[in-house]
C-alpha cells in the first residue's frame, strides 16, 4: 500500500504515466489510485489533476458520484451489511442498528481502534441466506442482531468465522 | 471411463454456507478414485438448502442438501449410496419419487440456466461438451447476419432487463445504423436489491453470455464488446475473465473467428457502485469514464451509443437465451410462454417464502404456482400478503391477484413490472408502508440528481412516508403522496425516476387501509414501524429467567431472578431480541 509520503513519488508518477493521453480514463484512474493508497488522498488527486490536465473538480465529480470511492482510509475489516430487499424483510435494519450501537459508529465510519469500517450495501446477492453481512471476505448469513455482534467480537479476539452460518 | 460425477455448488451462496469445506473433504476422500469426477459447479438453484452436493451415477441424479464435511465423508464411505442419515438429506432424486424438491424441479424449464450447476464454469471444455459455441459457429458459418436477426426476432425474445423490448428489433436498428465501429454491451449492473439472477448466470455459465454477445456482434456488425459488471460481484468478474481468456485461446474471440474474417473481442468494465448505471445511457456515460447520468433519448444507443457510435445493449439473461435460440430454432423457443411473452424467465425467489432460490419458469405460469408449487409456500405457515416484483422500479401484487400469469403485459397491468427478476414474498408480518419507504429510501439515494422531480420529489415523498410510519401523518398526506408520485413519474428523464413511485403507487392502490390505520389509529397492523409498537412482558407468564434482560442491548429490561421482569418503554429501541429469546413467549408487541 502506498502512503502519501515522499518516497512513493515515483510510484505515483508511474500511475500517472499509464493514463497520460488516454480518453475516458477517470473511473479507472480513480480506481487505480484507491487500489494503491486504500482511499483517495486529497494531495494525490490535486497532483494527478495538474499532471494530466484534468480539472480537479471533474475528478471529485466522478469520485463523489460512485459509492465505491472514499476519501478516508478503511479499517482492517470492512463490514458490508446487506440492506437489500430480502434482507430488509428479514430484519436487517435491526441488525444494522445493533451493529452501530455495539461498535459506536454510523454508516461509513471506522472504529477508533481502526479495526472495523461499516458499510451498508444495496444487495450482496445471497438473498436466500438473508439477513447477510460480509466481514472482509467472509459471508455470514441467517443473522440475528445478537449473532451479528458475536461474529464481530470474534474478530476482536482473533477468532474469525465464529458463529458462521447458524 | 468415469461414470460417476459428484458436483458441489460453489456460487456465492454456496461458498457463504461452507461449500468449500465440503468440497475439500470430498477431494481428500475421493483421491485416486478414477471412476468418479469431482466438480465445482455454479448455482444449482436450491439456495435454501446450501451447501449442496449432487451425485450423478450413470445419468441418474440425486441432490443432497445441508451438507457438511462429515456427511461428505459418510457419502464417500458408502460408495456414494445414501445411508440412513443421508437419506434424510436427499432433496431431489431421479429415482426416489418422494424427494421433497422433485416437483419444484419438474415445474421449471431450463433454457438460460441450461448449464448452471452442471458444468464447472472455469473449464471451457465442459461448456463445449454441453454445446457451447455451436450456435456461434452455426451463425457465422451458415447464416447471414440478417438471418440471425430474423431468427431472434421470430423467437419472440424480449429484453430480460425489465422493459421487454423485442431483442431482434433492437439488433436490427443497430445493424441498420450508420457509423463505424459498432459496439455491443452486456448490462451486468444488476443493482436491484433482492435480485441475483445475473450473478448466478455469470458465475455458473459465463460462456452462455459470451457466446450470446458474439452472435449479436456478428449480427449487428460490431467488433468490440463491453461487459459492464458491478464491482460487488468479484466472483462473477473472476469467472468471466477466466472464460474470456479460454474463449480467446480456442479462437472464439479475436481476429478472423472460424476463418470467416469476423473480428470480435470483449472487455470487462467494472461499475463503481451507482444504481442509475443500469439505465442504458447512464451506463454508456460510465463506460466513457464520466458520472453515470442518463441523457434524453432519441438518439437511442442503436444510433449513438458508446463514443457516439451505434451500440446494442442487452442484459445478461437476454444474451444467455440467444445461443439456445440459434441452436434449437425460433419455433422451439416460442413453444414456451404466452402469445406476447415467449420463452422463460429466471427469478430470484426470496423473502418470506419457505424455499427461496434461483428458478426458471416458462412465461405465463401464475404467480401462485411459482410461490406454492416451486417455493413451497410461506415460511412458518403464515399468510401471504403480497409479492414484490421488479424491485425499486416495481410494485406489490396483492394476495388476491396471485393468479396473475407471469408475462410482461399481465404484470404491468397490476402496476408492478416484470423487472429483471426479483420476486420477494411478503407475509402478514411485512408492513407495506415500511416496504414502500424502504424502496423510496433506496431510489432517493440513488437518484443521480439531474431531474428535479426525481431528486427533490422522491425526497419529499420519503418524508411523507416517514411521517406516516412515525404516527405523525395526516389524511391529506395520502393525497399529496399520490399527487407527487404521478408528477415524479411524469417529470423524470430515465427509468429510475419514472418508476421510483411504483412501490408507493401499488401499495396505495391495494393497501390504502393499512396506510389509513397508520394515520388515523396510529397503529402498524404488521407490527413493524418502531414508533407505533410497544413491547410488554406479561407478568403472569414471565418466569424470571433473566434471558431477556441479558440480551437487551440498551438495558431496558429489569427484574430479579425468578420474578417477573419489566420493560422500560422510554429506553426500549424495539429491536425485538427479547421477544425472540423468551423461552415461554411472555413478551408481546402491540
Amino acid at each position: 500500500m502506498l502512503s502519501t509520503k515522499q518516497d512513493d513519488e515515483q510510484a505515483l508518477q508511474n500511475i500517472i504515466e499509464t493514463f497520460r493521453g488516454k480518453k475516458g480514463i477517470t473511473i479507472s484512474l480513480l480506481s487505480k489510485i484507491q487500489e494503491s493508497y486504500g482511499y483517495l488522498p486529497q494531495e494525490v488527486l490535486s497532483k494527478v489533476a495538474k499532471e494530466l490536465d484534468i480539472p480537479e473538480a471533474s475528478l471529485y465529480g466522478v469520485a463523489t458520484f460512485y459509492a465505491m470511492f472514499r476519501f478516508k482510509p478503511l479499517g482492517k475489516y470492512t463490514i458490508k451489511l446487506c440492506r437489500g430487499t430480502a434482507c430488509h424483510v428479514q430484519g436487517s435494519l435491526l441488525i444494522a442498528q445493533e451493529v452501530m450501537r455495539h461498535l459506536g459508529i454510523s454508516e461509513g465510519e471506522t472504529t477508533d481502534d481502526g479495526l472495523f469500517t461499516l458499510e451498508l450495501v444495496a444487495c450482496l446477492g445471497c438473498c436466500s441466506l438473508a439477513p447477510v453481512m460480509m466481514v472482509g471476505e467472509d459471508v455470514y448469513g441467517r443473522l440475528t442482531p445478537d449473532r451479528a455482534v458475536k461474529v464481530l467480537d470474534g474478530y476482536r479476539t482473533n477468532k474469525r468465522g465464529e458463529g458462521n452460518n447458524g | 471411463m468415469a461414470n460417476t460425477i459428484v458436483r458441489v455448488g460453489m456460487a456465492s451462496c454456496g461458498l457463504a454456507s461452507g461449500a468449500d469445506s465440503v468440497y475439500e473433504e470430498l477431494s481428500k476422500v475421493l483421491v485416486g478414485d478414477e471412476n468418479t469426477i469431482l466438480k465445482k459447479v455454479g448455482c444449482i438453484g436450491l439456495c435454501s438448502y446450501e451447501p449442496l452436493v449432487e451425485v450423478e451415477i450413470e445419468g441418474k441424479r440425486t441432490i443432497y442438501g445441508y451438507m457438511t464435511p462429515e456427511l461428505a465423508k459418510e457419502l464417500v464411505g458408502s460408495s456414494l449410496q445414501p445411508t440412513s442419515v443421508l437419506k434424510e438429506k436427499i432433496i431431489y432424486s431421479d429415482e426416489e419419487t418422494r424427494a421433497p424438491e422433485n416437483n419444484r424441479m419438474a415445474k421449471q424449464v431450463r433454457i438460460v440456466l441450461r448449464n448452471c450447476g452442471i458444468i464447472d464454469p472455469e473449464k471451457i471444455d465442459e461448456a463445449i461438451s454441453r454445446g457451447a459455441y455451436e450456435a456461434f459457429s452455426k451463425a457465422v458459418k451458415e447464416m447471414s447476419p440478417d438471418e440471425v436477426i430474423d431468427e431472434v426476432y421470430r423467437s419472440g425474445l424480449r429484453g430480460r432487463g425489465g422493459a421487454g423490448f423485442p431483442t431482434g428489433l433492437k439488433w436490427k436498428f443497430t445493424r441498420q445504423a450508420k457509423g463505424e465501429p459498432k459496439y455491443v454491451i452486456c448490462n451486468a449492473d444488476e443493482g436491484d436489491p433482492g435480485a441475483f439472477m445475473d450473478r448466478s448466470v455469470l458465475e455458473g455459465d459465463p460462456h452462455a453470455v459470451i457466446e450470446g454477445m458474439a452472435i449479436c456482434a456478428y449480427a449487428v456488425g460490431a467488433s468490440h464488446g463491453y461487459i459492464y459488471c458491478r464491482a460487488e460481484y468479484p466472483l462473477a468478474i473472476k469467472r468471466l475473465n477466466i472464460a474470456l481468456d479460454q474463449a480467446r485461446e480456442r479462437g472464439f474471440l479475436g481476429d478472423n473467428v472460424f476463418g470467416s474474417g469476423f473480428n470480435f473481442d470483449i472487455e470487462i468494465k467494472e461499475g463503481a457502485g451507482a444504481f442509475v448505471c443500469g439505465e442504458e445511457t447512464a451506463l454508456i456515460a460510465s463506460i466513457e469514464g464520466k458520472r453515470g447520468m442518463p441523457r434524453p433519448r432519441p438518439p437511442f444507443p442503436a444510433e449513438s451509443g458508446v463514443w457516439g457510435k451505434p451500440t446494442n445493449i442487452n442484459n445478461v439473461e437476454t444474451y444467455a437465451n440467444v445461443p439456445w435460440i440459434i441452436r434449437h430454432g425460433a419455433s422451439e423457443f416460442s413453444r414456451f410462454g404466452t402469445e406476447k411473452s415467449k420463452g422463460t424467465k429466471v427469478f430470484a425467489l426470496a423473502g418470506k417464502v419457505a424455499k427461496g432460490g434461483l428458478i426458471e419458469i416458462p412465461m405465463g405460469m401464475p404467480i401462485r404456482e411459482v410461490i406454492y408449487d416451486i417455493g413451497g409456500g410461506i415460511a412458518d405457515g403464515k399468510e401471504i400478503k403480497a409479492v414484490q416484483m421488479g424491485g425499486p422500479s416495481g410494485g406489490c401484487i396483492p394476495s388476491w391477484l396471485l393468479d396473475t400469469p407471469v408475462d410482461y403485459e399481465s404484470i404491468t397491468a397490476t402496476g408492478a413490472i416484470m423487472g429483471s427478476g426479483g420476486m420477494i414474498v411478503l407475509d402478514e408480518t411485512s408492513c407495506v408502508v415500511d416496504v414502500a419507504k424502504f424502496f423510496l429510501n433506496f431510489t432517493q439515494r440513488e437518484s443521480c440528481g439531474k431531474c428535479p422531480f426525481c431528486r427533490i420529489g422522491t425526497k419529499r415523498m420519503l418524508e411523507i412516508l416517514e411521517r406516516i410510519s412515525n404516527g405523525e401523518g395526516k389524511m391529506e398526506d395520502l393525497d399529496l403522496l399520490y399527487e407527487l408520485a404521478l408528477q415524479v413519474k411524469e417529470g423524470s428523464l430515465c427509468g429510475l425516476g419514472q418508476t421510483a413511485p411504483n412501490p408507493v403507487l401499488t401499495t396505495l392502490k391495494y393497501f390504502r387501509e393499512e396506510y389509513e390505520t397508520h394515520v388515523k389509529d396510529k397503529k402498524c397492523p404488521a407490527k413493524v414501524c418502531p414508533s407505533l409498537i410497544r413491547y410488554t412482558i406479561n407478568t403472569d407468564l414471565c418466569i424470571g429467567c433473566t434471558r431477556c434482560a441479558r440480551i437487551c442491548p440498551v438495558g431496558a429490561i429489569s427484574g430479579k431472578v425468578k420474578e417477573p421482569h419489566e420493560i422500560d418503554d422510554a429506553k426500549c429501541v424495539r429491536c425485538g431480541q427479547c421477544k425472540q429469546t423468551c423461552p415461554v413467549s411472555a413478551i408481546f408487541v402491540d
